[in-house]
C-alpha cells in the first residue's frame, strides 16, 4: 500500500516537473495560449457567429474585408468569417482523430507485435513494409475514392496511412523497453505480460509518444487541408480550410485576401501545436539539454 | 555483399506484387464500372457491356487479380482507360519533369537543412540556435499549397518576374524548388541538430578533442560523419516519397509530370494508370531503399555487420 | 648551461595542481564537483586518485586536459602546471598542440571511445598526424602506426579493421595506443579497467604499467580499485566529496597508523579473504548532493568520529613525512 502511494507521488513530482520545465518556455506557453484560443474559437463557433452565415449569400462576391464582412466574402458572396471560424471544427478534429485513431491502432498492433514477435510479429511487419513503399499521397487519394469523399472517410484514410509508423514505432520502443532489466525482473517474478506491457512499457514509453503526437497532429491537419486543396477531402460547400483555399485558386488576383487569410488561420493552428510539442520535447527528454 | 544486395534487390519484386495486390483490391471498391467511364453517359448499355467484357471486368475479383498480376510480371502495364495509348508511354514522357523537381528540392532543402542543423547543433542555446529553431518550427507549420499560392500570387501574378505555368525554362523551377525547399528544410533541420547533439556527446568526440584533433577536424571528420547516417537515410526516404508528392507544387503551378498524371488518372477512374503509376513509384522507392542501406553499410562498418550476418 | 636549463627543466614536477575547484551550472543550480585540491605529481612517478562515483576524480582529469564541456562547467579558482606550463591561461590552439603529445587520457569505456566508422589504424595515425612535422611522410606515419600496434599487443595487420571487429580488452588497447602514440609525457588513465572482463583487467593494467617504465611517462591513474591502485601507484590521493581527504605513499595510505575515517571505511568495505571472521564494515549512507555540499567537514555526516567541530569548521590539514589527512581527530600540526 505505502509503495503504491509512494509510486504516485513519484508521478505526479514528475507531471510538475514537466509543467515547470514547459511553463519556463516561451515560445511554448504562446504555442499553448493560441492552442487555447483556437479550441475556443472551435466550441464556440455558434455562439461567435450563427453557422447559417456559412452558407448564407449575404454580400456581393469576393469583397474586400470591411466591417460587415470582417474577412471580406468568396465568390458566391458568402462571409468568410463565419466559414473560417466554423472551418476550425473540422480541422481540428480531423487532425485530433485521425492522430489518435492511428495511434490507437499502430500502438495496439505495434506493442503486440514487438510484445510477442514470431509470426505474428513478421506477417505484420511485411505488410506494413508493403504499405509504407506505396507513396502517401497515392495511397490516400485511392482510398478516398474507394470509400467515398467527406469528412469520416478523410479521418479513416488519414488514418490507414499513419498506422504504419505508429506500429512501427512502438514496436522498437517495446522492444527496447522489453530488454531493459527492470522489464526482465518483472518477468522473473512472473508478472503476466499484459500485465507488464501496461504497467512498465507503456508508461515508459509515453514521453516518445507524446512528442511524436504533438508533430502528428499537426501534420495531418497540414495534410487533410492539402487533400481538401487537391479535392480529395472535404468537398465544397462545407467551410473547410483547404476546401476554401482550393475555392480561392481563381480568383487569386482579383480578391488576395480570399487566398490568404484562411492559410493564416492553417499555420496559426499548426504552429500552435508545433511550438507546444517542441516545448513537450524539451521538458520530457532533458536528455538533449545539458 | 554482393549477394546481399542481390538477396535485397531480389526481394523487391514480392513488395511490388504485394503493393499492387492492395491498391488493385482498394480500386475494386471505386464504384462504378469501366465501360461507362470509357464511353460516357450516352453510350447504349449494350456498348458499354462488350466494353466490360472485353476488358475482362466481369470476372470474378480474384481472377481479375490474377490476371493483372501475371500481366504485370511481364511488364505488361495496359492501356489507358482513357485514351487507349498504354500507360507506361505517359509514365515515362512525364516522369523526367517530376525526377527534375524532385531532385532539386532535395538539393536545396539538404543543403539548407543540414548546414543550419550543424550550426545550430554547435551552438547549441546562441541566439542563433534560438532562431533557427523557431523560424523552422514555424515553417514547418505552412502548408505548402498555400506557400506556393502566395508565391505564385506575388512573384508571377503582381511582379511578374517568373511565369505561372509550364516547365519550359529554369524560370518555371525557381518557385516549386525555392518554396519546397526552404519549407522542407525545416524538419531536416531539426533532424540533423538532434543526431548531431546526440554525435557530439560521445565518447569518441571527446577521445578526438583528447588526442589534440582542431575543433573543425572534431565536428566534421568525428561527430559530423556519425550523425550523418540517419539524416541521409532520412533525405532518401523523403526522395522516395517526393517522387509521388509532386502532385501539389505541379497543379500549383502548372507543370508537368507525374503528379498531375495521377491526379487525373485518379479522378478519371483509369485503373491501368492509377495501378502502373503506383508500381512504378513503389518499385522506385524499395530500389532507393536498398541503395540506402547499401551506402549506409559502405560507411558504418557495424551496419554492414547487421547486414551481412 | 644548456646541460643546466634541462636540469631544472626535468626538476619542474610534471604535474602541479593548486587550489584547484570545478564547478558544474545548470538550470540555476550549482554543483561543486572538485573544491580546492592540491597535488604535484614527479616526474616518471604515478599517482592514484581514488574515491567514489562522483567524488570530483573523472572532473579533475578533464580540468587537466581542458576539456571539461565549456558551456556549462567553471573553473572558478586554482591552477594547473603541466611541466611547468599554466594550462589554464594558454590559448586554445597551443591547449590542443599539448593533448595528445604532453599529456594523454586512456578513457574508461572502451566501447565508446572508439570512433565505429574509422579504422583503428587511422584512428591512431590521427593522433600521430596531429603532432607530427609536416616533413613526416605518409608512410613514415604508417610504420609509427604499426609501431605503435605491436606495442600494445596488437598484430600490424589489423590497423585496417574497424572497432566493432575487437574485443573489449582489444578496444582498450587501442585506446592505449592512441593516447600514446605520440609518447606523452603525462598520462591519464580513467578507470582503464572497470568496463573489462576481471581477466582482462590484469592484462591491461600490466600493460599500462609496462609502457610507462618504457617511455618514462608520468602517470595518474584514477581508479575506485584500491586493488588495482596498490598494484600501480607510488602514491595515492583519497577523494571524497570533490575534496582530497588523505594523501600520501602507497605505504603511508596503505599501512597500519593514523588515517581519515574515510579511508579506513574505505578499506573496511574490502572483503578480505584471509580473515574469513571479520564482517565487512560498509560506510553508512551516501555521498552529499554537490550541488548542496554540508558546511565543516564534508565527511561529517557519515562519520563515526563526528563532533560538533566537524559539522562547524573545515577540517585542518595535519602532514607527518609527506602524508597528509585533513580531519579533526589529528589536531592539523605540521610534523
Amino acid at each position: 500500500m505505502k509503495k503504491q502511494t509512494e509510486f504516485s507521488d513519484l508521478k505526479r513530482g514528475r507531471g510538475k516537473e514537466i509543467w515547470r520545465l514547459f511553463r519556463r518556455n516561451k515560445p511554448a506557453m504562446i504555442g499553448l495560449v493560441l492552442f487555447l484560443i483556437i479550441v475556443l474559437i472551435a466550441i464556440f463557433a455558434d455562439v461567435i457567429i450563427d453557422e447559417e452565415q456559412c452558407y448564407a449569400f449575404s454580400g456581393a462576391p469576393l469583397e474586400s474585408p470591411s466591417a460587415a464582412h470582417l474577412f471580406g466574402t468568396d465568390n458566391l458572396g458568402r462571409d468568410l468569417f463565419a466559414r473560417l471560424v466554423h472551418g476550425s471544427r473540422y480541422s481540428l478534429s480531423i487532425g485530433i482523430f485521425a492522430t489518435i485513431l492511428s495511434l490507437a491502432v499502430g500502438a495496439f498492433i505495434g506493442a503486440a507485435c514487438g510484445y510477442f514477435g514470431g509470426w505474428l510479429d513478421n506477417i505484420v511487419m511485411r505488410f506494413f513494409d508493403v504499405i509504407a513503399s506505396i507513396p502517401g499521397m497515392l495511397l490516400i487519394m485511392v482510398l478516398v475514392m474507394a470509400l467515398g469523399q467527406g469528412m469520416q472517410n478523410l479521418i479513416y484514410a488519414l488514418m490507414i496511412s499513419g498506422v504504419p509508423g505508429y506500429a512501427r514505432f512502438v514496436r522498437s520502443t517495446v522492444l527496447n523497453l522489453t530488454d531493459m532489466e527492470y522489464v526482465q525482473c518483472a518477468k522473473s517474478y512472473g508478472t503476466g505480460s499484459f500485465r507488464i506491457i501496461l504497467r512498465h512499457v507503456l508508461p515508459n514509453a509515453i514521453g516518445p509518444i507524446i512528442i511524436m503526437l504533438a508533430g502528428s497532429v499537426s501534420g495531418t491537419i497540414l495534410a487533410a487541408a492539402s487533400y481538401s486543396f487537391m479535392g480529395f477531402g472535404i468537398q465544397q460547400p462545407t467551410p473547410e480550410w483547404g476546401a476554401i483555399i482550393s475555392n480561392s485558386r481563381q480568383f487569386m488576383r482579383l480578391a488576395p485576401a480570399y487566398a490568404i487569410i484562411p492559410g493564416m488561420f492553417i499555420v496559426l493552428t499548426a504552429m500552435s501545436i508545433n511550438l507546444i510539442g517542441d516545448g513537450l520535447r524539451d521538458a520530457l527528454d532533458p536528455r538533449l539539454k545539458d | 555483399m554482393t549477394k546481399y544486395v542481390i538477396k535485397r534487390l531480389l526481394l523487391i519484386i514480392p513488395i511490388v506484387l504485394g503493393v499492387a495486390i492492395i491498391v488493385f483490391s482498394i480500386i475494386n471498391l471505386i464504384p462504378g464500372d469501366p465501360g461507362r467511364r470509357m464511353l460516357g453517359p450516352m453510350a447504349t448499355q449494350e456498348q458499354v457491356e462488350l466494353l466490360n467484357d472485353q476488358l475482362g471486368y466481369h470476372l470474378p475479383f480474384f481472377q481479375r487479380l490474377g490476371n493483372y498480376l501475371k500481366d504485370l510480371v511481364q511488364l505488361r502495364f495496359g492501356n489507358s482507360y482513357k485514351d487507349g495509348t498504354p500507360v507506361i508511354h505517359t509514365i515515362m514522357s512525364n516522369f523526367p519533369y517530376t525526377l527534375k523537381l524532385a531532385i532539386l528540392q532535395t538539393v536545396l532543402y539538404s543543403v539548407i537543412g543540414i548546414s543550419l542543423g550543424v550550426l545550430s547543433a554547435v551552438k547549441q542555446y546562441s541566439a542563433l540556435d534560438n532562431i533557427v529553431r523557431v523560424i523552422s518550427i514555424s515553417f514547418s507549420a505552412f502548408p505548402s499549397f498555400w506557400v506556393y499560392m502566395v508565391a505564385l500570387l506575388v512573384f508571377s501574378l503582381y511582379l511578374g518576374w517568373l511565369p505561372s505555368s509550364g516547365a519550359e525554362s529554369w524560370k518555371s523551377y525557381v518557385l516549386p524548388v525555392g518554396c519546397a525547399g526552404i519549407l522542407s528544410a525545416s524538419s531536416l533541420q531539426r533532424l540533423t541538430r538532434t543526431t548531431m547533439l546526440e554525435s557530439i556527446r560521445q565518447d569518441f568526440v571527446r577521445t578526438a578533442r583528447a588526442k589534440g584533433c582542431a575543433e573543425g577536424t572534431v565536428i566534421w571528420k568525428h561527430a559530423f560523419l556519425n550523425a550523418m547516417l540517419p539524416v541521409l537515410n532520412q533525405i532518401g526516404i523523403s526522395f522516395g516519397m517526393l517522387l509521388g508528392g509532386t502532385v501539389i507544387a505541379e497543379s500549383v503551378f502548372g507543370m508537368p509530370g507525374l503528379g498531375t498524371v495521377i491526379i487525373t488518372a485518379v479522378n478519371s477512374k483509369d485503373v491501368p494508370m492509377v495501378m502502373a503509376a503506383t508500381v512504378f513509384l513503389a518499385a522506385i522507392f524499395c530500389f532507393l531503399v536498398v541503395m540506402l542501406d547499401v551506402i549506409t553499410a559502405l560507411v558504418d562498418p557495424r551496419a554492414k555487420a547487421k547486414l551481412t550476418r | 648551461m644548456e646541460a643546466q636549463s634541462r636540469q631544472t627543466k626535468d626538476r619542474v614536477p610534471a604535474v602541479e595542481v593548486r587550489d584547484l575547484s570545478v564547478e558544474y551550472h545548470s538550470g540555476g543550480s550549482v554543483v561543486h564537483a572538485v573544491n580546492h585540491i592540491s597535488f604535484t605529481l614527479e616526474k616518471g612517478r604515478t599517482l592514484g586518485l581514488v574515491g567514489e562515483t562522483g567524488a570530483g576524480k573523472t572532473s579533475t582529469a578533464l580540468a587537466l586536459m581542458r576539456l571539461l564541456p565549456d558551456r556549462v562547467s567553471v573553473i572558478p579558482n586554482g591552477e594547473i602546471r603541466l611541466k611547468g606550463d599554466n594550462v589554464l591561461e594558454l590559448p586554445e590552439s597551443h591547449m590542443r598542440m599539448m593533448r595528445g603529445s604532453i599529456i594523454s587520457m586512456i578513457f574508461q569505456d572502451p566501447m565508446t571511445a572508439l570512433n565505429p566508422i574509422m579504422t583503428v589504424g587511422n584512428q591512431i595515425a590521427e593522433a600521430i598526424r596531429n603532432h607530427a612535422s609536416d616533413k613526416m611522410t605518409k608512410e613514415q606515419v604508417n610504420r609509427r602506426v604499426e609501431e605503435v600496434l605491436e606495442l600494445v599487443g596488437i598484430p600490424a595487420e589489423r590497423k585496417n579493421n574497424y572497432p566493432l571487429q575487437f574485443s573489449g580488452g582489444m578496444k582498450q588497447r587501442v585506446v592505449i595506443a592512441i593516447a600514446l602514440a605520440c609518447r606523452p609525457d603525462i598520462l591519464i588513465a580513467d578507470e582503464p579497467t572497470t568496463a573489462l572482463d576481471v581477466t582482462i583487467q590484469a592484462q591491461v593494467l600490466a600493460l599500462i604499467s609496462r609502457l610507462k617504465e618504457q617511455l618514462g611517462t608520468s602517470m595518474i591513474m584514477i581508479s575506485h580499485d584500491l586493488g588495482v591502485v596498490v598494484r600501480t601507484c607510488d602514491d595515492v590521493a583519497i577523494m571524497y566529496a570533490g575534496e582530497i581527504i588523505e594523501y600520501g605513499s602507497v605505504e603511508q595510505i596503505y599501512g597500519p597508523g593514523d588515517h581519515h575515517p574515510y579511508t579506513v571505511g574505505l578499506f573496511g568495505a574490502i572483503p578480505d579473504l584471509k580473515s574469513k571472521a571479520r564482517r565487512l564494515s560498509p560506510i553508512d549512507g551516501l555521498m552529499p548532493d554537490p550541488s548542496n555540499l554540508p558546511t565543516g567537514c564534508k565527511f561529517s555526516p557519515r562519520c563515526p568520529h563526528c563532533t560538533e567541530a566537524c559539522r562547524q569548521q573545515e577540517p585542518p590539514e595535519t602532514e607527518r613525512d609527506g602524508h597528509i589527512i585533513r580531519c579533526h581527530l589529528f589536531g592539523g600540526e605540521k610534523v
